[in-house]
């Protein structure tokens, strides 16, 4: 029996950017903050409609919270830096 | 995954602070020439200031200082080791760029006669100008751009700058972080502005998006200038600062200073005597940090309620928002207790130190046709109005250049090899994941490369990212955004490998803590007051050389060249 060469386990991480279903108005076709995200770590889930942190590298510096119309979005310090 | 080849006369790679600056005062040279602003992120809120400005660093205002003697404090700052044409050229345009930002809506903090309101933070002269509503400096900065109909594609990362077969510029590689495409970008000129080299060390937290700097500014446009030919000057000057202890935003002496706050001991005495950061300043804070008097913190415990309320708003609200939930989190308040510091991981940046492109007083760098501002173009203490002043300059001569130009030839051969080597991480069926080889990359950035410096380890350095550029060849990318962080590992392992070389190269010490070498701990004059030159030679190989310093155009007395040598409080008794 052979191993392959890379071998792949995910790790679990408990992401900073939190979006409030309720006021996330995705489906309604905004993007602002997958727009504005500098390190581009936001995505719509299309199936849902709603905002998610696809990717957990974020910089905490705010622009998706303070640019979301309607205040759906908060940004927690990294857990590892809290 | 599609090729897209588009051709422009001035192509501006960089949206954040010089690179929208050199955009729009290209197209006012000239309004015909096509301009194009490229950038990594969004142009509406990318780079160093994404979320705005809490002040300027380095303000020449009339009536507070003169660009002679910005020249010589900087000069005095960086221990001799300037071009002083170029400290000049930006401190004689400083203040008509503060009036125009003015004029364009950016708010500085005036007095009640309208004066604009300096504050004193340099050890010499007065250059700090607060701007506590500065948090919408990108909102300015984007409707200039759209009045001046500068062309704007996001989301694109440059890889490489493509060379003419004359070895004049042509254009630059990218690629969509969100589709894979390759572009190839046709330009007569090219400024390249992508920031500091910020992702360099890894914050002693381990979280990789921890840095001080904006992590998209990678170091992207260090390699490239360096894969271009450009000369690039003063790498061994490490930027490190002063910051929270686990949190990425200075304590913030600058903005605190003025209103009586500043840096202590663990006693809560003062150690040092001028809070602005140098590398001498960066030494004693080591030296208090390890010697037995740390942590160091900044106290403001002893302020006023209403000062204190007024350095949380403008502290909470500008540049670093986020750091009002830091402090809530760790149960910190300003009016109780003194805010825990501690030094930075190391990273490149001629905005605060000096690593950067070498450039002369018109934004130029060594290869024709290619021009370079902001954080990444070496200017040392250049900051963010350094950013705007330069990213003016580089605008005007890369419309003359293209102006005077014609488009140069290019191999079809260099755009196969970097479509190939861009799209080979997600061709690849498996290997390995970009954040684990960028994860040791820079944990052995922080073993090898942290000062104070020491011969042995920065050689055992260069083995690991010499081995690490193997790795290069193994990385995996499942989509394009993973293709983005791989390419970002390239980049980032070429700034570690610079920085050891240049750091090698300097056989003394020089900037207090920025190159402190334990086998050569004192100054010397005699062999080392020149540049330290770093580029690609003839074989291909990485190579430094020394570059004689220009003369100076502003005379120091020496008095003034050893003035930011003595930063430590003296303890010895005064007589009354």
């Amino acid at each position: 029996m052979s191993f392959p060469t890379f071998s792949i386990a995910e790790q679990r991480s408990s992401v900073p950017v939190r979006i409030d279903e309720e006021l996330c108005i995705a489906d309604k076709g905004c993007t602002v903050c997958v727009d504005v995200c500098p390190l581009d770590v936001l995505a719509i889930d299309l199936s849902k409609g709603k905002a998610f942190m696809a990717f957990d590298e974020c910089w905490y510096c705010m622009p998706c919270e303070k640019d979301c119309p309607t205040g759906a979005v908060h940004v927690d310090i990294p857990y590892l830096l809290r | 995954m599609n090729t897209i080849e588009r051709e422009v006369d001035v192509l501006v790679i960089g949206g954040g602070t010089a690179g929208p600056m050199a955009a729009v005062k290209a197209k006012q040279a000239n309004p015909a020439l096509k301009v194009l602003l490229l950038e990594k992120a969004h142009v509406k809120r990318s780079g160093a200031i994404s979320m705005g400005m809490d002040g300027l660093n380095n303000a020449v205002v009339p009536g507070f200082a003169t660009p002679e003697q910005y020249v010589r404090e900087i000069t005095a700052a960086n221990d001799g080791i300037v071009n002083q044409k170029t400290i000049l050229a930006y401190a004689q345009n400083s203040y008509a760029m503060i009036e125009e930002l003015d004029r364009w809506g950016v708010k500085f903090e005036k007095d009640e006669t309208g004066d604009y309101a300096m504050r004193k933070v340099h050890h010499m002269g007065t250059y700090v100008l607060p701007m506590p509503e500065g948090h919408d400096i990108k909102k300015v900065l984007y409707r200039q751009l759209k009045k001046n109909r500068v062309e704007i594609t996001n989301r694109l990362v440059a890889t490489r700058l493509i060379v003419g077969e004359d070895g004049r510029i042509a254009g630059t590689f990218a690629f969509d972080c969100r589709t894979g495409d390759f572009h190839v970008v046709r330009a007569k000129s090219v400024v390249l502005a992508c920031g500091a080299a910020g992702r360099l060390g890894l914050p002693a937290s381990g979280y990789l998006f921890g840095t001080y700097e904006n992590p998209t500014n990678a170091g992207d446009g260090y390699s490239m200038a360096y894969h271009a030919g450009a000369e690039l000057s003063g790498i061994e000057c490490f930027q490190i600062n002063p910051l929270i202890k686990d949190y990425n935003g200075p304590a913030c002496a600058y903005v605190t200073g003025p209103f009586g706050g500043y840096t202590t001991n663990s006693r809560g005495e003062r150690f040092i005597e001028c809070d602005y950061w140098s590398g001498q300043m960066m030494l004693e804070f080591q030296r208090e940090l390890e010697g037995g008097n740390g942590p160091v913190f900044l106290k403001l415990d002893h302020l006023a309620e209403e000062t204190i309320s007024t350095i949380e708003t403008i502290l909470h609200t500008n540049e670093r928002p986020s750091r009002g939930r830091f402090h809530a989190g760790r149960g910190t308040d300003y009016r109780e207790r003194m805010v825990e510091m501690h030094i930075s991981e190391i990273g490149l940046c001629s905005g605060h130190s000096a690593s950067g492109v070498w450039v002369d007083e018109n934004a130029a760098t060594t290869v024709p046709g290619l021009f370079s501002a902001g954080d990444m173009a070496c200017v040392p203490h250049n900051y963010m109005l350094g950013a705007f002043v330069y990213g003016h300059f580089a605008g005007v001569s890369a419309a003359r250049h293209a102006q005077e130009h014609p488009h140069a030839n290019v191999s079809s051969a260099q755009v196969d090899a970097e479509r190939q080597r861009v799209w080979a991480p997600l061709l690849r069926e498996s290997g390995l994941p970009p954040n684990q080889v960028e994860y040791k990359l820079r944990r052995m950035v922080n073993d090898y490369l942290q000062p104070p410096k020491v011969t042995r380890k920065m050689e055992i350095g260069l083995e690991r990212f010499e081995a690490i550029r193997g790795d290069l060849d193994r990385l995996h990318a499942r989509n394009p955004h993973e293709l983005m962080r791989a390419m970002e590992v390239h980049a980032i392992r070429d700034c570690a490998e610079m920085a050891a070389r240049a750091s090698l190269y300097r056989t003394e010490s020089r900037w207090g803590l920025y190159h402190a070498r334990v086998d050569y701990p004192e100054r010397n004059d005699a062999e080392w007051k020149v540049h330290v030159q770093l580029h690609k030679n003839a074989a291909g190989e990485m190579a430094c050389f020394k570059r004689a310093l220009e003369p100076y155009v502003i005379a120091m007395d020496q008095q003034e060249q050893a003035a930011y040598q003595k930063l430590r409080i003296s303890t010895e008794a005064v007589p009354a």
